[in-house]
């Protein structure tokens, strides 16, 4: 039976999609579970399982096209099946003119009780220990790119260990920058990715009366206690700065409830949870990824996920859930030497804190020149939720958990 | 005897008698599950030797144990609710029917496994032996029990060395629905003991004077050192071998002829006979244990169920974490 | 610290227990006269005298059968049967007697008995001799079933194992009375109800009891040689079945190993194994191997006998596979 793959609806709020980049290519044999094609959507691209064993008969758009959620994208048949292509063709056409509400409704996932799956044999199964399956799966790895040397080509543990070495080895590795050639004008057409950060933002500038607060933080004590906390812990488990601070906000922000919030229409909604989100630069853009409930984790844990969620975003195969749900950001530009900066709000949030770079001054310590550590952090903040007042406090009550780091293990 | 001993005895019988009725009437009811076997017909026998004892005597019998759970003196309650399988039971409701006992009153249960309990009175008896402390055991089984292998390996042990057991056969006629002429080479089941050169005897099980009689002689016997001795018991149960026996093996009258012969109207008409006791007398007594058995099933009734946590008590002395 | 065997070990536990409570007595066929078929009681008879070493007729029924009434009527019994073979004679009063008394009157009748007895083949006594069947006897709730597999656990074990008031079925192997082992100096017991982790190491977890935990210990020694270092975790006990150790072993190495001399099929290494799928299942990196006796009555040609019986070299090449 000749199946249509249709642009997979993979957000609640997706609305099209781009047809990244076909990986299985037309006639080539594919196995239900197995990657069809990269889907960017305006979070992240998003590699696409076919729910239909066969063959891929026909790519029904090309690379770089974005279409509609529900639009045919594919045909997959079963081998050697006789098919009318335009006729299907045309057939899937007719049926995604419908306007996008509905198709909404229409293209949620296939159910699995829907598939007639013939010939079913152990070749069809990625054949993974349970042990394997796991590690795959908390650091982020694709089991279908991963060769098994256990029996029978079973994935084990240490071929996922190994694929994960070489995964962070490749991440770290930057894309090579694009240069000005000179005299030669570059047209280059936005990413979806793009498009959506901009158009987010622009309202956010435009709609959201922004007001900014500056701080200086001695965070000579989190730097000592980041050390000492790191000398026991193995090299990928190793807790960063950032984690501290997100850990540090997470706390701070208990008792200012308004700042933890979202204005919708003209009801303020005060969050239960505290989801404190990271931006992560990723090719051509940005994503938040959410630590959830990080007042309520221990900074390794909080370390653990973050790395975790990091490491997805940029090996392309970050989550539905690691980008959603934030309450509060946190852009840590430190890393690149900056003294401060500020920073566009996140909408719907009420604020977010902006950080710089750690830095060795020149301070006064009772009337008497020293050397210690400084990191400056600007709050942006909505000023329809809160006010000046307000923020200060704020700043002014993280001081404790960025200066006293016992304090994020109480 | 004194007037009081007699009366008691006929208390007991009329209370077993009674309870047994009742408690065919709650199975048929479905308050009662599982197997029940009634002692009626037999009341003579466990009433005869719990009389004859000291409180010292284990005494140990296979299933059909009501009888002797009332004679050691388990308050009817108790048993009722150990019936009814409630937390007020003997057994605590984890036994039923066949697993009444009372450590107190060295009464060391009812069995169901037939024969299994035979070694264990080998064993109780060699407890005895060893801890010299004058107590008899007291092993009661039926005619079915002496073909089984446990029987003879119990006795030729205890013969063998000698332990203070006596062995009473309450010889009803039939195991389950097998006569012992059909299920014995020798159904002559004295001859069995003599096999292993024990002294062995029989007593009219209708009569519980005599039954008490004898049982008194041959504990003096064992206590005195003869060794093992033998105890066959003629006696004859009125209902089926358990609820729901169609009792094909047997005829109506065979069962009608023992009935009139029966233990409870036996000992009435001694009682008159011999002036100990007059019908008013007897009446009233029958009238107490007929409120003193239906106080018994409204405390069962009403008693509680066990917890679903005594699911998980007494299977080990010593729980251990695991398994 | 002293070296002994087992059956001094053995021997030596029962003695103390004897020599410490006069309600401890022995019975089993030839325990008196003859010294013990496997001599664990010689010596007995004449220190303690006929009525606490009883020499008794061959029936299995009522060796076990009058120990539960011995034990119910308060002395402290130690059975004995000659081989765990002839224990099917006593199985009405092993698993359907002794280990219900104290459940089914409500907890009233304690058992302060212990069962001893042999098992194991290897000495070309045919089928019917030869058996390993600890995990029938394992099954049922209401008797403890422990099987020692070094001396110093055969000593504490059978002490533990005297003084509690519940039926403890003790098994020990016929072929290893001669292991030698370190023995601490003094009373001690060894509780029941507990694994232990004989040897440490790091690449794959090994489950035995028994005779597979000296079995054990030399595969360990052969696969050292390959770089390869098996964690051995001696299980003591049947039931109570103490997996918090094997489990711990197994989060660690991700990789089992159940060795046992009885048959494959319904054995202790079904137990065990179903048990670390359930309480580790993301940590396993391979299907678990169990060593076990071929599914063969045991012949009494010498060859095929230790062909059907778990070997040292079975320990290992299930290590080797399980790591692949």
């Amino acid at each position: 039976m000749a199946n249509i793959v249709e642009m997979p609806k993979l957000g609640f709020d997706m609305a099209e999609g781009t047809l990244a980049k076909w990986v299985k290519s037309e006639n080539e044999p594919i196995e239900k579970g197995e990657i069809l094609a990269e889907i960017e959507t305006d979070k992240a691209t998003v590699e696409v399982e076919s729910s239909y064993a066969g063959i891929v008969l026909k790519h029904l758009v090309d690379e770089g096209t974005a279409m509609p959620v529900g639009t045919p994208i594919a045909v997959v048949a079963d081998e050697g099946e006789e098919v009318d292509l335009d006729a299907i063709v045309k057939e899937a056409n007719a049926e995604s003119e419908p306007p996008a509400e509905e198709e909404k409704a229409e293209t949620s996932p296939e159910p699995a009780a829907k598939e007639v799956v013939e010939n079913q044999s152990d070749s069809e199964f990625i054949k993974a220990s349970p042990l394997a399956k796991r590690i795959a799966e908390d650091k982020g790895l694709n089991l279908s790119t991963i060769k098994g040397t256990g029996p029978g080509g079973r994935i084990v543990k240490r071929d996922v260990e190994k694929a994960a070495q070489s995964q962070s080895r490749s991440a770290i590795s930057t894309t090579p920058k694009a240069q000005i050639t000179p005299g030669v004008d570059e047209e280059i057409k936005i990413s979806n990715l793009r498009k959506a950060i901009g158009s987010r933002l622009t309202e956010s500038r435009q709609s959201v009366p922004h007001f900014y607060i500056t701080s200086m933080y001695d965070v000579g004590e989190m730097l000592k206690t980041r050390k000492q906390l790191n000398e026991g812990l193995p090299k990928d488990e190793r807790v960063s700065v950032n984690d501290f601070i997100i850990r540090a906000v997470a706390l701070a922000l208990r008792d200012f409830p308004n700042l933890n919030a979202s204005l919708s229409g003209e009801t303020l909604i005060r969050h239960g949870d505290i989801n404190v989100g990271v931006a992560v630069a990723v090719d051509n853009g940005l994503l938040t990824v959410v630590v959830k409930n990080a007042d309520q984790k221990p900074l390794t844990q909080i370390s653990q996920e973050a790395n975790a969620m990091i490491n997805r975003v940029k090996a392309g195969k970050v989550k539905n859930e690691d980008i959603e749900g934030s309450t509060f950001t946190i852009s840590n530009l430190g890393m690149f030497n900056v003294e401060d900066f500020v920073a566009i709000i996140n909408p719907p949030e009420a604020a977010i804190l902006a950080i710089g770079s750690a830095k060795e001054i020149p301070v006064v310590v009772n009337g008497k020149l020293d050397i210690g550590w400084r990191m400056r952090a600007t709050i942006s903040a909505d000023h329809r939720i809160t006010d000046g007042a307000e923020a200060a406090e704020f700043m002014q009550h993280l001081e404790l958990f960025m200066e006293q780091p016992w304090r994020l293990f109480a | 005897m004194n007037k009081k001993e007699y009366l008691d005895l006929y208390h007991q019988m009329v209370l077993i008698r009674r309870l047994e009725e009742r408690a065919a009437e709650l199975y048929q009811k479905g308050e009662i599950g599982g197997f029940l076997h009634l002692y009626i017909g037999q009341e003579a026998v466990s009433t005869g030797i719990v009389a004859a004892r000291q409180p010292r005597d284990q005494v140990i019998t296979a299933y059909r144990d009501h009888g002797l759970a009332i004679n050691v003196g388990i308050p009817a309650n108790e048993v009722m609710a150990e019936l009814l399988g409630k937390a007020t039971g003997i057994s605590k409701g984890k036994g039923g029917s066949m697993h009444m006992a009372d450590i107190d009153k060295n009464f060391y249960g009812g069995h169901a496994i037939v024969g299994a309990h035979l070694p264990i009175a080998t064993g109780l008896a060699l407890s005895n032996h060893m801890q010299q402390n004058d107590a008899v055991t007291i092993a009661m089984f039926g005619d079915g029990a002496t073909n089984i292998g446990f029987f003879h390996e119990a006795i030729n042990m205890a013969m063998t060395w000698k332990l203070p057991v006596l062995w009473v056969c309450e010889n009803n006629r039939y195991g389950m629905g097998t006569s012992t002429e059909r299920a014995s080479a020798v159904s002559d089941i004295i001859q069995k003991a003599c096999g292993y050169g024990m002294q062995a005897y029989d007593v009219d099980g209708m009569d519980v004077i005599a039954v008490k009689e004898m049982v008194t002689e041959r504990l003096a016997d064992i206590r005195g050192g003869s060794g093992p001795q033998f105890l066959e018991v003629c006696t004859y149960r009125f209902r089926g071998h358990s609820m729901g026996d169609p009792e094909r093996y047997r005829s109506k009258s065979e069962v009608k002829k023992f009935i009139e012969k029966g233990p409870i109207d036996k000992f009435r008409k001694y009682l008159f006979k011999e002036k100990i006791a007059t019908e008013d007398e007897l009446d009233e007594i029958g009238a107490q244990v007929a409120n003193e058995i239906e106080e018994s099933v409204k405390f069962a009734q009403e008693s509680p169920e066990p917890a679903d946590e005594a699911l998980f008590e007494h299977i080990y002395v010593e729980p251990v974490g695991g398994a | 610290m002293a070296v002994i065997t087992m059956r001094e070990a053995i021997s030596q536990a029962l003695w103390e227990e004897m020599e410490r409570d006069e309600k401890v007595f022995i019975q089993g066929e030839e325990v008196g006269v003859w010294g013990g078929t496997y001599a664990v009681t010689k010596g007995f008879l004449d220190h303690f005298g006929a009525e606490r070493v009883r020499d008794t007729p061959i029936a299995e029924a009522a060796i076990v059968g009058s120990a539960i009434g011995a034990a119910m009527g308060g002395m402290r019994p130690v059975a004995e049967l000659m081989t765990i073979n002839f224990a099917f004679a006593a199985m009405d009063h092993i698993v359907n007697e002794a280990a219900k008394m104290h459940y089914m009157f409500g907890g009233q009748f304690r058992l302060p008995m212990v069962i001893r007895t042999p098992g194991g083949g290897g000495r070309q006594l045919a089928a019917t001799h030869s058996q390993t069947p600890d995990a029938i006897f394992a099954h049922f709730p209401g008797l403890k079933v422990v099987a020692p597999g070094t001396p110093a656990d055969a000593k504490g074990l059978l002490k533990e194992a005297i003084r509690i008031d519940d039926p403890v079925l003790f098994i020990e192997n016929a072929t290893v009375y001669q292991q030698k082992g370190e023995v601490p100096d003094g009373d001690f017991t060894v509780p029941i109800g507990k694994s232990k982790v004989q040897r440490e190491g790091q690449h794959v977890t090994v489950v035995a009891y028994s005779k597979m935990v000296p079995y054990s210990m030399q595969a360990a020694d052969i696969l050292a040689k390959e770089g390869i270092e098996i964690e051995i975790v001696d299980l003591r006990s049947l039931r109570p079945l103490d997996m918090d150790p094997v489990v711990a072993s197994f989060k660690k190495t991700n990789r089992a190993v159940i060795a046992e001399e009885g048959w494959r099929s319904f054995g202790v290494g079904s137990e065990v194994a179903a048990r670390i799928y359930e309480e580790a299942f993301d940590y396993v990196d391979a299907p678990i191997q169990r060593v076990a006796q071929k599914e063969v009555p045991l012949p009494y040609n010498a060859r095929l006998e230790q062909l059907a019986l778990p070997q040292v070299e079975d320990i290992v090449k299930a290590v080797r596979e399980v790591l692949r």
